[in-house]
């Protein structure tokens, strides 16, 4: 694949990145500051979790199975503890005899769910490859991998199911209690046979939705410290959410949750695999309260690519019922989920409410009739991964209005046209009952399509064949959905946890501004973006502003950083903070102007009386009085600091049109791209460049799914893919260069008018690589080929070998 | 295991230690002498977080042997910094969003600060070129083309020569 020797610069305007300092207050929020994360991070100062060292720090190893399913027979560890250096070794039978429960929760309920147990330490059984079976503490690090040969470990070996589909028809069975290896049926919709029976065309495809590995480039890593002292448990891990995993470790290992600090240090991504609770980071915990020594543990890649939660891996038979105008009456989609061995964290919330209520994308469809099947298999656990359940609701529905509108002979754009939701039925009631806040999805459209020159592409690309050249243009109007709210109904869907946030805004006596967020970053730049939303809010410089996130001593509460809703509902919670400050100070400096609060104005950070702006005072010196409280009104209490509970109103939902114009080789299968257009609209920016490097990064990961990357597993359960060369990452020169354009349309239901930006080019690319190809296949009667596009795959379905249906 | 006394000049810095014949450059560099501004992430040399200069060469870290840096110069991320000033590579990360969440920038910039002196004026595709044995999952790498783009441009001026054609 060669990448676009143009300079799409010139086509799409670049963002620059300012200094805070040239930048008017009033033009904080909106402006691309540099980020203040970098500094740390360009000189190695940064301190990720591997990177932190103890005073008498030992090494934990994890032994794994090997085997995809095996009954584990015995294990004898008494090699082990005596080779040099080892300290110990543990089982379940020594969490047993700890009276440790080690089993991991499960984070969202659906009906009828099988909830098979989840042990930290294998017990009876091992279910997939690299479940942990044993660990061993170590002097040095090189010293516990060592022992891990030493640890003998008996199996059975035992038929595996590694397919979600064939699992249902199989006789080998992950867990008893799951009939058929099914874990939970879930159906949505009131039914569509109708509309099918009435249907002038009816669109069908069977698609894959490959199964990812995340690869944060951090691998997972947790260091651990018991304080005899106080019998308190510090653990640093790689955590998007430092307080839920509190939350959770404290039932795993039964450690009161006030005697258990959980810090994310640096985290270097996680792209979702670090929402979930796993055992080793309990394991690391367990091992330093009984051994009172500091203990480290780091994954090795292999490690995580064995056992960080999967993604996708969904097998769905579509239809699309469309009548004789050419618009939509029904969709029908039948998927079978892979969850993998055990119940992750979240795992069951991904292929249903993030996924299912999602599959109408931007299309106005009266009748739906979803049902998702989520399989038990002998594979890594699948979750949450970047999009999460939004990427395969928009493949599934933007593979299907592409093939429907070339069956009916119709060009993709105006097809897609005709059945978007019109720009004045919002807030529109989804039939999955979702509610859109707000969109202009035509404009998105409009967009991408003048951007890239459409018109003209079709003229070129017929052209091109007659020369025997094969272009092909790919669209993909997607929705995002973000931040999942409002709590209570977070919690009639199964959601073991509220969903709010919370932020804390404490103003110093001389004026500076530290904030506590409980969200908690690993990349996205939260310390830049939401001093830039307090600045705005208080008036006062940037540069006075600090963000702290992501230590459970330090923040209040915090639910953490995923699901793209740190802006749209961390930012609304530390934006609502700052308005209480304000309000408060506002109290004060009437008192102390002899005013009326209803008479004092406020504007760049200066409270004054209408009508007599020399009477004015900063909101620097109110906090100042706030804290000499000599003279402040009569029963108000000191300081000035607030703390705010966001629970947002609904989800957001950003939305887009991203384009993909290819170049295909029949004869070698290879693909080039000519252009990537991308114009999203995230609601109001706090930050573009930060946008920017969101959109970029996600359109790179969904174009690793579309051209690169596949987990994969061999009929017994082994990852045949297991390392980095075997699994591709896509490279530099693999991702093409990408031309962004933004529209926005305001959340009306948050104070930032935010929506989120996190998974937005994840979710959005690979339909539009796959739709380009498929186009650009044509003339060779290519409708469809499974991702990843490989060159094989590209040659097979050119040449019927396979893949076109 | 036979232990060995070797001599590690680290940015500029010279060091004593003791190292066994397996532990690899990077555990030296990070776990014996505090220089964890390189990153593992793969061991396998697939990912380039742990790329430093070894002499001038940039080498994987993770699959190089501590015994074999013997009496060499190595060159970290720490030591790009120099009399409080941010290398034009630092700058151009910086100004261009070329990292996220930062775990592979070390060993990103190791390499274009290598490409940079062999190659002062890299096209687009030169870089990418260049970086492929770095991987950034955060990025997308369009910034990080651009942030070594941009320190080629801040490197040529402050040669005092005249600025690059494009």
């Amino acid at each position: 694949m060669s990448t676009d020797k143009g300079n799409p610069d010139t086509r799409s305007e670049r963002v620059r990145t300012v200094d805070a300092s040239e930048v008017e207050q009033s033009e904080v929020f909106g402006s691309a500051i540099k980020r203040r994360e970098d500094p740390s991070l360009i000189t190695g100062e940064a301190q990720y979790t591997d990177d932190i060292q103890r005073k008498d720090m030992v090494h934990m190893s994890v032994v794994r199975s090997q085997y995809g399913h095996a009954r584990v027979e015995s294990i004898d560890t008494s090699a082990a503890e005596e080779a040099n250096g080892v300290l110990a070794v543990y089982t379940a039978e020594d969490l047993e005899a700890a009276g440790v429960p080690g089993e991991l929760p499960v984070g969202w309920l659906l009906e009828d769910l099988v909830q098979p147990a989840y042990p930290i330490l294998a017990r009876e059984k091992v279910r997939y490859q690299g479940q942990p079976v044993a660990v061993i503490v170590a002097e040095e690090r090189y010293a516990a991998s060592d022992a891990q040969d030493l640890v003998e470990v008996e199996y059975e070996r035992l038929d595996a199911v590694t397919d979600p589909v064939g699992a249902t028809e199989s006789d080998a069975t992950v867990h008893e209690a799951a009939e058929n290896n099914v874990a939970f049926n879930f159906q949505l919709g009131e039914g569509a046979d109708e509309a099918f029976e009435s249907a002038a065309h009816v669109t069908e495809i069977d698609l894959t939705n490959q199964r990812l590995i995340p690869n944060a480039m951090e691998p997972r890593a947790c260091l651990a410290d018991y304080h005899v002292g106080d019998d308190e448990l510090e653990v640093q891990m790689t955590s998007q959410n430092p307080h839920l995993h509190r939350l959770l470790m404290s039932g795993v290992l039964d450690v009161p949750e006030h005697k258990l600090t959980i810090v994310a240090p640096d985290v270097g991504g996680g792209f979702g695999s670090k929402i979930h609770h796993y055992p080793d980071e309990a394991l690391t915990t367990f091992a330093a309260k009984q051994l009172e020594r500091p203990v480290k543990w780091t994954a090795t890649r292999t490690e995580t690519y064995l056992t960080d939660a999967h993604g996708r891996g969904h097998e769905t038979h579509a239809e699309l019922a469309v009548d004789e105008d050419g618009t939509i009456t029904g969709l029908r989609v039948d998927t079978h989920a892979d969850l993998g061995a055990y119940l992750s964290t979240f795992a069951p919330s991904v292929p249903t409410y993030l996924y299912a209520t999602m599959l109408p994308g931007q299309y106005d469809i009266p009748a739906i009739d979803l049902s998702v099947t989520g399989v038990f298999t002998n594979t890594a656990p699948v979750d949450a991964y970047r999009g999460a359940g939004r990427p395969e609701a928009s493949y599934v529905i933007e593979r299907l209005v592409h093939k429907a509108a070339r069956e009916l002979g119709e060009d993709p754009a105006a097809f897609r046209r005709r059945n978007f939701i019109p720009e004045d039925a919002f807030p529109y009631e989804m039939p999955t009952t979702m509610v859109y806040d707000s969109g202009d999805y035509g404009k998105a459209l409009d967009a991408a399509l003048e951007a890239v020159g459409y018109e003209e592409f079709r003229e070129r690309q017929q052209r091109a064949r007659e020369e025997g050249r094969y272009l092909g243009v790919g669209l993909s109007c997607y929705i995002e959905a973000c931040g999942i709210a409002p709590s209570e109904l977070a919690g009639q869907l199964g959601a073991q946890a509220g969903l709010w946030e919370s932020g804390l805004v404490r103003m110093h006596p001389s004026g500076s501004v530290t904030a506590y967020a409980g969200t908690s970053g690993h990349g996205q730049g939260h310390e830049t973006t939401f001093a830039q939303i307090i600045s705005d809010e208080l008036g006062i410089p940037y540069d006075d502003i600090d963000v702290i996130e992501g230590d459970t001593e330090e923040i209040p509460m915090g639910m953490g950083t995923y699901g793209s809703r740190s802006a749209a509902v961390g930012g609304s919670a530390l934006s609502t903070s700052a308005k209480k400050v304000v309000e408060k100070a506002k109290r004060i400096a009437a008192h102390q102007l002899e005013a009326s609060e209803e008479d004092i104005e406020f504007a760049d950070g200066e409270f004054s009386v209408r009508g007599a702006p020399e009477r004015s005072m900063g909101i620097k010196d109110v906090a100042l009085e706030a804290y000499l409280a000599h003279d402040i009104p009569e029963e108000m209490e000191p300081g000035l600091e607030a703390t705010s509970f966001y629970d947002p109103e609904n989800f957001t939902f950003p939305f887009g049109t991203h384009v993909a114009v290819v170049e295909v080789e029949p004869d070698t299968g290879e693909i080039a791209f000519e252009r990537y257009v991308a114009v999203d609209d995230v609601g109001n920016q706090i930050n573009p460049k930060i946008v920017e490097g969101q959109i970029h990064g996600g359109i790179a990961q969904g174009i690793g799914q579309a051209l690169y990357e596949r987990a994969q597993y061999d009929d017994n359960g082994t990852l045949t893919t297991g390392s980095m060369q075997d699994y591709a990452v896509p490279k530099a020169e693999h991702i093409p260069e990408m031309e962004k354009e933004d529209t926005v349309t305001p959340c009306p239901h948050n104070p930032l008018g935010v929506k989120g930006v996190g998974e937005a080019g994840t979710i959005a690319a690979p339909q539009a690589v796959v739709n380009a190809v498929v186009d650009a296949l044509e003339p060779f009667d290519v409708d469809h080929v499974d991702m990843p596009l490989t060159n094989e795959a590209v040659w097979r379905a050119v040449n019927g070998t396979e893949g076109g249906s | 295991m036979a232990e060995h006394d070797i001599t590690l000049t680290v940015n500029g810095t010279e060091h004593e230690l003791t190292v066994e014949s397996r532990t690899l450059l990077v555990t030296a560099l990070r776990d014996q002498l505090g220089y964890t501004g390189a990153n593992v992430g793969c061991e396998s040399s697939l990912c380039g977080a742990c790329t430093v200069r070894v002499d001038g060469d940039t080498v994987k870290s993770c699959t190089m042997l501590a015994v074999q840096a013997d009496g060499a110069a190595v060159g970290t991320v720490e030591g790009l910094r120099q009399d409080g000033e941010f290398h034009p590579v630092q700058e151009g990360f910086q100004e261009e969003h070329g990292l996220q969440c930062g775990y592979c920038t070390p060993g990103m910039m190791m390499s274009a600060t290598e490409l940079l002196e062999r190659n002062p004026d890299p096209d687009r595709e030169e870089i990418r070129e260049a970086l492929e044995g770095n991987l950034c999952r955060c990025t997308g790498y369009q910034n990080i083309v651009r942030a070594v783009e941009t320190a080629a441009e801040r490197m040529d001026a402050e040669a005092g020569t005249q600025p690059a054609d494009d």
